[in-house]
């Protein structure tokens, strides 16, 4: 029972943060409400894919610096592939995305894994390859979205027979990012693979003669982070409906909130449930401070900070805890 | 004990050789292992033991040489192919996820619960927690549920390193019967140990390496220790002969320039007391993990001791930097020259450095009188200094003379050395002995650790011997024939440790 909410204890605190900041969001915007809600939601939307992605490649021991670079990619696919194949055919162009997320994911594992490159260097230079290649399939902001798509992130829940006022205050945004990340990550929890790219993460050489296969893990780590890239990049479409080939600046925002979620650096400790908060405490921070029009530039420099805060705080737990 | 002779052989590995580079460490391994038997593998360090279980455990893939199991012949690409065929191995260094807690890493490698209880019960851990994490609970436990998980797999040959290093006596007690029990019931065991009573207590044969290659087999039975610590040597008595009049009469009076009085660091050293005098080039022989990594990163002040007190002629010191250290005239010369040099700089930057490295030096360099110290030390250690652009391109042994020179360029009074002579061709380590004795010569302490055994006799004039943590015995340079050393570092010397002990207490 301790130990579980030793495990959440992080998260529940990350939790009391958003709740402090959202109401605090209200006392600086009294009339902030359900449209606000509605359009922090959406803005967070390719944030928490980011997020989650880069969370399980950081658990995995590793990093992913291409991940906004894979985004861009699988968001110029995406709008090519739905002007292309009109909106019935949409769920194809999904899929597609999809897969080719998975793809440049595991491309990158495997570069890693083979060449023996450390990670930071590979993904440093596929940052600028997928760059390339988004550019390559749609060198100016163009292509389509489908219109029923662009609808299921848009606006509130609505429940027949509940009133909308009620219900309006739940963005489908973050019902479509909680669905999406408890249909992935739920099954595969429990599975031996998710139990692997932790072993790896929290000590490679252990794993390995655990028996463990380290590189295989280490590519379907890199491949589930491309298809929630690919999630993110799809989201971005979506919310703007139109591809996008220049890459957003998802890379900075993911680890400062993969680390400001309890995720280790260092990997092998962590989960999904605090980055994700984390994605809402940061896009949060960033709307306050914009109502408090605090200059944009400065909300970089907090995101940084606290990035350097919590894994020095991190650091002195870890320290205190083997003592 | 069972019939050696009476199983069927399960596993036997025949001309196992491996190079890494230029170095040949394994040439003609061999070990047959048969059902219910117990095999001890022995061999001194750096005899290629740890190679060889790599290979036979999957870790690592053989150059040559044929390894059967069960009549098949069988190459291991992976540990987790070597684990299917039934080869399990508990590492010294546990297996487990840190991170993950006890069940977590059950499931990883598929492990049943029930199996894995009776065993924790056995081994004498009755009340463990699945939901305990791993990085939270103690050394000897771990290595205990790394036991544990691996006979609840149902290992064919269950391969033991060094499996009771870091338990207390009880659970030792506990694992040699578990162990004897799983042989007795038709199980191959091979047992990495550097203990003897364990050997002698639990196992039927003892396979010895020396440089790479088996050289005997033996049936353990009373006696057998001598013959196999003389097979390890590789049975020549090397005594060289020691440099006359090397000890100057005054040298064991005065204040010690070191005094180390029950230091204990980590969890190796336990509680290590000695002199080193004024002048003396004091050995210290140890097995691999004993406690001599820790106690020199103590002196030399990378790590704080948990106890003891350390004193530097006559006054009380405490190291919390490297700096601090060396303030007080003691540096380290580590075995590895990469972690002492900087090695794309020149031999002339890196002698000048500790000369240097002072924050009130941050100024302009006395470029003469430093290049006239750089030269004399060049001179004096005979380096080579054909390829001095950058310390990367010299050979070893000239590497390890400027990380010598260095010190003695910057006139530190006392040398910690740590297996200096690793990897240096014979030449320059009959160039580094006399040198280490005229440096006693002029008043310079030199503590000096060393993996080869037949060091000791051509530099030392005393040696330390450490075991489990403690030291079990000092032998004078009369005495230090690689024999004594030996036995002494395998915690053979009873009755002579009783005889001496009189000199470590003050």
């Amino acid at each position: 029972m301790t130990a579980t909410l030793a495990r959440h204890g992080w998260a529940l605190g990350l939790l009391a943060v958003l709740v402090i900041l959202l109401v605090s969001t209200r006392i600086i915007q009294p009339n902030f409400g359900a449209s606000g809600l509605d359009s922090l939601a959406r803005a967070a939307l390719p944030f928490a894919f980011a997020t989650v992605g880069m969370a399980i490649v950081v658990i995995a021991g590793g990093i992913d610096l291409s991940i906004a670079s894979i985004m861009a990619v699988a968001g110029v696919i995406a709008a090519v592939l739905m002007q292309q194949m009109g909106d019935a055919n949409a769920g194809w162009a999904v899929l597609i995305v999809l897969l080719a997320g998975v793809g440049m994911g595991a491309i990158n594992g495997a570069l890693i894994v083979i060449t023996r490159v450390p990670d930071i260097v590979v993904t440093l230079a596929m940052l600028f390859v997928w760059e390339g290649v988004a550019l390559l399939i749609l060198n100016a902001p163009g292509g389509a979205s489908a219109q029923w798509m662009r609808a299921l992130v848009a606006g509130g829940v609505t429940l027949p027979g509940v009133p909308i006022e009620w219900t309006s205050w739940l963005p489908n945004a973050f019902i479509v990012l909680v669905a999406i990340v408890l249909i992935i990550w739920l099954p595969l929890r429990r599975t031996k693979l998710v139990l692997s790219i932790y072993a790896i993460g929290s000590d490679q050489h252990a794993a390995f003669r655990s028996g463990v296969p380290v590189g295989l893990t280490r590519i379907a780590a890199y491949g589930l982070a491309g298809l929630f890239a690919a999630l993110g990049g799809l989201a971005i479409t979506l919310s703007t409906g139109i591809g996008e080939p220049i890459p957003g600046p998802y890379l900075l925002a993911s680890v400062a909130a993969v680390v400001l979620g309890g995720v280790a650096l260092t990997g092998g400790r962590g989960g999904l449930l605090g980055p994700i908060i984390a994605v809402f405490i940061l896009r949060t921070l960033r709307l306050d401070l914009t109502l408090l029009s605090v200059d944009p530039n400065v909300t970089t420099i907090i995101e940084g900070a606290i990035m350097v805060a919590v894994v020095m705080v991190g650091g002195i737990l870890a320290m205190r805890g083997r003592h | 004990m069972t019939e050696a002779t009476a199983g069927r052989p399960v596993l036997d590995a025949r001309g196992v050789a491996k190079r890494f580079g230029a170095v040949a460490a394994l040439r003609d391994a061999s070990l047959t292992v048969r059902s219910g038997e117990i095999v001890a593998l022995m061999g001194a360090n750096g005899a290629g033991k740890s190679t060889f279980v790599k290979i036979l455990t999957g870790a690592l893939r053989p150059d040559s040489g044929h390894i059967n199991l069960d009549g098949q012949d069988r190459r291991f690409a992976s540990p987790a192919q070597a684990r299917r065929s039934g080869i399990m191995p508990v590492y010294q260094e546990p297996s487990l996820i840190p991170d993950l807690d006890v069940a977590d890493n059950l499931r990883l490698i598929d492990v049943a619960t029930a199996p894995f209880r009776h065993w924790v019960n056995e081994l004498g851990i009755p009340n463990l927690g699945l939901d305990a994490t791993i990085s939270h609970l103690p050394l000897a436990t771990l290595r205990i549920l790394d036991l544990a998980m691996t006979l609840a797999k149902e290992p064919k040959v269950l391969m033991l390193d060094e499996m009771t290093a870091a338990l207390p006596t009880d659970l030792v007690e506990r694992v040699l019967t578990v162990v004897r029990a799983q042989a007795d019931s038709g199980r191959s065991v091979i047992y990495i140990s550097h203990r003897f009573a364990e050997i002698a207590r639990v196992c039927d044969r003892a396979s010895v390496l020396r440089d790479g290659v088996t050289v005997g087999d033996f049936v353990i039975e009373p006696g057998v220790e001598e013959k196999i610590v003389d097979l390890m040597l590789g049975g020549i008595p090397t005594r060289a002969a020691i440099a006359g009049a090397r000890r100057d009469a005054d040298v064991s009076a005065g204040t010690p320039r070191l005094r180390v009085r029950n230091v204990s660091a980590g969890s190796k050293l336990a509680d290590v007391s000695f002199d080193l005098r004024k002048g003396e080039v004091l050995g210290v022989v140890a097995l691999e993990g004993q406690g001599q990594d820790e106690l020199f990163d103590v002196l030399s002040g990378f790590q704080r001791p948990q106890a003891g007190t350390i004193e530097v002629d006559g006054s009380p010191a405490s190291f919390g930097h490297p700096a601090d250290a060396i303030a007080q005239g003691l540096s380290l010369v580590p075995g590895d020259r990469k972690d002492a040099l900087l090695m794309l700089r020149s031999v002339r930057e890196n002698i000048a450095l500790p000369m240097l490295a002072r924050p009130s030096k941050w100024g302009a360099i006395p470029m003469r009188q430093e290049a006239a110290r750089v030269s004399e030390a060049v001179e004096r250690l005979q380096i080579d200094m054909r390829a001095q652009g950058e310390v990367r391109r010299l050979s070893g042994g000239n590497q390890q003379k400027v990380t010598i020179g260095r010190w003695v360029a910057a006139g530190v009074q006392t040398l910690l050395l740590f297996d200096p002579t690793r990897g240096i061709d014979v030449r320059t380590k009959h160039q580094i002995y006399p040198l280490l004795r005229e440096l006693a010569g002029q008043g310079a302490s030199i503590l000096f650790y060393t993996s080869e055994l037949g060091e000791i006799a051509l530099a030392c004039d005393r040696t330390i011997v450490i075991f489990g943590g403690k030291v079990v015995d000092i032998i004078e340079a009369e005495d230090a024939t690689e024999q004594n050393l030996m036995r002494a570092a395998y915690g053979l010397t009873e009755k002579r440790r009783q005889d001496t002990a009189t000199e470590v207490t003050p």
